[in-house]
């Protein structure tokens, strides 16, 4: 471990580029579909991602759109004239010998993302984002002399978001990249699923004494979180250890290696490339109008920066909005916000349900124990009706947190939700007469204690009320058994 | 005299049955079978075409060009024989899917009976850069056809079709044209898909029109013209047309033509200024009205086009790596010496001297010096080809700075061979239509001029050189 006064004296530089998968149907050159989850191998390659003579690029709109909308999700807007380059290299996994990218004038120029670490805001720079096509994927079968090639991915349309240096901790990169990819699902530009690698991370690290950048490494190819803040923290630790020894550091590409948590020199495959950059003469100019962008503007989902101070105006703790704000995009999980959206003109009511989300509907979801299969309008009818009961006294908390996850596992909404409630014993017994006939037991068979609490032991009356709960099976509403207790004995 | 009537007859014939689609095919492939020694063609494909014609001959519309049999060049994908660009690398590859123009001009009735030759990937001027054979002049067998469409310009004066196919990148149509003496037709940039084409350079590349005359051309142009969804540089056709038949302005009497100076000067064989002459004098007593304009960036035109053009060749034979089809060779042992060998035996020393010299100017630190300051001259080129037709209709020069060359006479220098493209380059770095038309004979050898006109003004130009075809007979 790095002595923390050593770690102290060092300024640390972080910037991050992340490879967001567009989600569009077809691949961002070709009519090819861009889904390759569960397709076998080179299934999903038609002339131009095979690169075979003739073949000519066509743009995707929607990957277009898609660029777009994540543009405004990056505080950012899409520039009205970007264009595309050939940047070329050889290898098996590339079938036209050159990518296809944007080289000096991308589509998303400038912009910003805002994290919160420790309580602290900050904004991180974004330098610009860039739309390519991926390149396939090759397989190194181990102990064979030879690879293979799937080019399923070849062309799937990426958007390489370039941030600045602007973080200075592991944390500032973890934080980071989990508001990218809050970013790109709420804009829907992605499907960001990390396990499909949707996102890709290259963490670039640089430490120094002064205010300049010292000489940076660049690990490729992250794909969690955890990753990119382990991968970082390794990084800094490293660098920092060799400068201390007296040593340099050498700018290079490295790996991590999962399982021994360590960064690992790349050496080999990119030594000196010239990729030999050229505006692509088979594509176009690419020209967005202001109709356009301002259409997509207006089109814009609420952002989660949006979401935050919402949700804060509602007096809900910092956790409680996180929980909500990622389950919300989460796979299994269903819509949260646009409920609570409906309900802010009922603050109170808006912030109980949100509450009881966070609490029972969202923690039931993750461990997939919910299988009713209701709609967004089902739902909310459900959260008001429980807000209902809950605030007239009909229901104590614990029958409140049941009944949600009695009826959220019911595949529609009966007529009358009260009736059914009280049908299954969920609903307190409010009938004075019922619980005064309880009340009249109770303190009967109990008359010592009764005794005590009419001398001014009040607090024994807490046993009463147990005694008329359990009598009731629970039934009881325990306001109204305590009142009737303490009429009966003459308080 | 041709054995081939007019396009447009020939379809009307087959349409009513006075003519059979097959005894088109058959005519076609028993002269190109007669005409062997020439060396147009590297393959025919006699049993797909026989079936085509059958398959005409039994419905009732055949189309727009039913019957009608043709020669593309082998940089045509089209299904069938291998699609070769006259390259050993391309050898054995058999095109999964077709041009966008082949399938247009077959939608019409077209079949196409074989694939000509040509410099391979089109890169030179004479087909002596073929991979497989070079390519002789149909009127001097000691000399080229020029090229690189050599094979589809000698296909055509041969007799062997009615209109062959070529790609004009520099000049590879026009040139050719002029040195077997037949129409040779080079669209606005986009106005034909290039989907489906070899490319070569891909921000001039065109597809090329070969025929024994305008009309000829006009009609299988209106048939390819127009947008193709697979192509991106694609335009809008004309909605009016490019057939003779849709009312082309034929007219010379007042139109401003211009001849272009700097094409005139030096380096200019004296018996081609000659016939060049002659055309003025024709045109204006026909009633039109002929200047001479200076385009003083025009000597830079060739500069720039062998800066550019092998650079887009270097970035589009990058595909050609002997790992998925075409050549690879088997002896390699890992995949660099897999990239070195295959790449190394399945190139020519033409394909390399480019792939090379277009390394070269888009390396880093040298493209600025190249690339870039080829692009900006480029752009001026544009400017002043624009302000002259400003004042002018059409500009008039020579194709090509001589007749039909030995074969041999250039081969030792690239350079020589690079200035047979010089007055041809223009027209395909601004984008601009342009045409070759017989004009006259130098001896026994033809002698073409050159027409071009503003962008997308394919149907004048077409109609203007209906009309001058007519004075020049």
């Amino acid at each position: 471990m790095l002595d923390p006064k050593v770690r102290a004296k060092y300024k640390v530089s972080i910037g991050i580029e992340c490879h967001v998968q567009l989600k569009t149907k077809s691949k961002l050159f070709s009519g090819s579909d861009n889904d390759a989850r569960s397709a076998a191998p080179n299934t999903l390659v038609n002339h131009i991602d095979f690169g075979l003579p003739g073949a000519l690029p066509v743009l995707n709109r929607e990957a277009v759109r898609l660029a777009s909308k994540m543009g405004f999700a990056l505080n950012s807007r899409p520039q009205q004239f970007s264009k595309f380059d050939r940047k070329h290299y050889f290898y098996p996994d590339l079938p036209m010998g050159y990518q296809i990218t944007q080289y000096d004038q991308p589509i998303i120029v400038g912009g910003s993302v805002d994290i919160e670490v420790d309580g602290k805001r900050k904004t991180i720079g974004i330098t610009r984002a860039h739309l390519e096509a991926d390149a396939g994927k090759s397989i190194h079968p181990a102990g064979k002399d030879y690879s293979l090639v799937d080019l399923n991915r070849a062309g799937t349309p990426l958007l390489e978001v370039v941030s600045e240096p602007d973080m200075h901790s592991p944390q500032d990169a973890k934080a980071y990249v989990r508001e990218l990819y809050l970013l790109a699902k709420y804009s829907g530009a992605s499907d960001a699923n990390l396990y499909y690698g949707n996102m890709r991370f290259d963490v670039n690290v640089s430490v120094s004494t002064s205010d300049a950048l010292g000489t940076r490494t660049e690990t490729k190819n992250l794909n969690s979180f955890r990753s990119v803040e382990k991968a970082a923290e390794y990084e800094i630790s490293r660098q920092i250890e060799l400068l201390e020894k007296g040593e340099r550091i050498v700018q290079e590409t490295r790996g991590w290696d999962e399982a021994k948590q360590k960064t690992l020199s790349q050496r080999g495959k990119e030594e000196a490339n010239d990729y030999r950059y050229m505006p692509d003469p088979d594509l176009p100019p690419l020209i967005l109008d202001d109709e356009y962008v301002a259409k997509i503007e207006s089109a814009m989902p609420m952002m989660p920066g949006e979401w935050r101070r919402r949700l804060e105006s509602l007096g809900l703790s910092k956790d409680a909005i996180e929980t909500l704000i990622d389950a919300e995009v989460e796979e299994g999980q269903v819509a949260y916000l646009s409920l609570i959206e409906r309900l802010l003109k009922t603050p109170q009511a808006a912030r109980q349900i949100a509450n009881w989300q966070i609490n029972v509907e969202v923690p039931l979801r993750r461990e997939n124990k919910l299988e009713g299969n209701l709609k967004d309008e089902d739902r909310l009818n459900i959260y008001q009706t429980a807000y209902e009961l809950f605030t007239s006294g009909k229901m104590n908390s614990n029958q409140t947190k049941d009944f949600l996850m009695l009826m959220m596992n019911q595949n529609s909404v009966p007529a009358d939700i009260e009736a059914f409630a009280t049908d299954k014993g969920l609903v307190q017994e409010s009938d004075e007469g019922e619980i005064g006939k309880i009340v009249e037991e109770v303190l009967a068979e109990h008359a010592k204690v009764a005794n005590d609490v009419k001398n001014g032991e009040i607090k024994a009356i807490g046993f009463l009320v147990g005694a008329v709960m359990k009598k009731s099976q629970g039934k009881a509403n325990p306001q109204l058994a305590q009142k009737l207790i303490k009429i009966q004995l003459g308080l | 005299m041709s054995q081939w009537p007019p396009i447009a007859e020939i379809a009307a014939q087959v349409k009513a049955k006075k003519l059979s689609a097959v005894d088109m095919v058959k005519q076609a492939l028993k002269t190109i079978a007669e005409k062997s020694e020439y060396q147009a063609i590297i393959s025919t494909l006699p049993d797909q075409a026989l079936a085509r014609a059958k398959a005409i001959d039994s419905s009732t519309d055949g189309g727009r060009l039913a019957g009608v049999p043709f020669i593309a060049k082998d940089n045509f994908l089209v299904y069938g024989p291998d699609t070769t660009a006259a390259s050993n690398i391309l050898k054995g590859f058999k095109a999964p899917y077709q041009a966008t123009v082949i399938e247009k001009l077959e939608s019409e009735g077209a079949i196409c009976v074989a694939k000509a030759n040509l410099d391979a990937f089109a890169h030179g001027a004479s087909t002596e850069n073929s991979d497989f054979f070079t390519t002789k002049n149909p009127h001097d067998k000691t000399r080229v056809p020029g090229g690189s469409s050599g094979g589809s310009a000698a296909a055509v004066i041969l007799d062997m079709v009615p209109f062959a196919l070529g790609t004009d990148t520099g000049g590879s149509t026009r040139q050719p044209a002029s040195f077997v003496g037949c129409v040779g037709y080079k669209p606005t940039y986009g106005l034909m898909s290039r989907s489906g084409i070899v490319a070569m350079a891909s921000s001039t590349d065109t597809v090329g029109t070969l025929a024994k005359s305008v009309e000829d051309a006009a009609l299988v142009i209106d048939v390819m013209a127009g947008k193709d969804h697979l192509d991106a540089t694609t335009i809008d056709r004309e909605p009016d047309g490019y057939d003779i038949s849709c009312q082309l302005d034929q007219g010379l009497r007042g139109k401003k033509f211009a001849v272009i100076k700097e094409y005139m000067g030096e380096g200019l064989a004296s018996e081609v200024r000659e016939v060049i002459d002659g055309v003025v004098k024709k045109l204006e007593s026909a009633g039109a009205q002929v200047s001479e304009i200076s385009l003083p960036s025009s000597p830079l035109s060739l500069a720039v086009y062998y800066i550019i053009c092998p650079a887009e060749v270097s970035s589009n034979l990058s595909r050609y790596d002997g790992q998925r089809y075409g050549y690879s060779d088997e002896s390699a042992k890992d995949l660099q010496e897999s990239y070195d060998l295959s790449r190394g035996h399945g190139f020519g020393k033409e394909n390399k001297r480019r792939i090379m010299i277009g390394t070269y100017v888009l390396s880093s630190g040298y493209y600025d010096a190249y690339y870039k300051k080829a692009q900006t001259v480029r752009t001026k080129l544009i400017n002043e080809f624009n302000s002259a037709f400003e004042s002018y209709d059409f500009l008039v020069g020579p194709v090509a700075p001589t007749t039909a060359f030995k074969i041999g006479a250039n081969a030792a220098d690239p350079l020589s061979m690079y200035l047979s493209d010089v007055m041809t380059v223009a027209a395909n770095l601004v984008g601009i239509p342009a045409i070759s038309i017989p004009a006259g004979k130098a001896g026994d050898l033809p002698v073409g001029v050159q027409l071009m006109a503003r962008q997308r003004a394919d149907r004048d130009l077409l109609g203007v050189s209906r009309s001058l075809e007519g004075i020049l007979k």
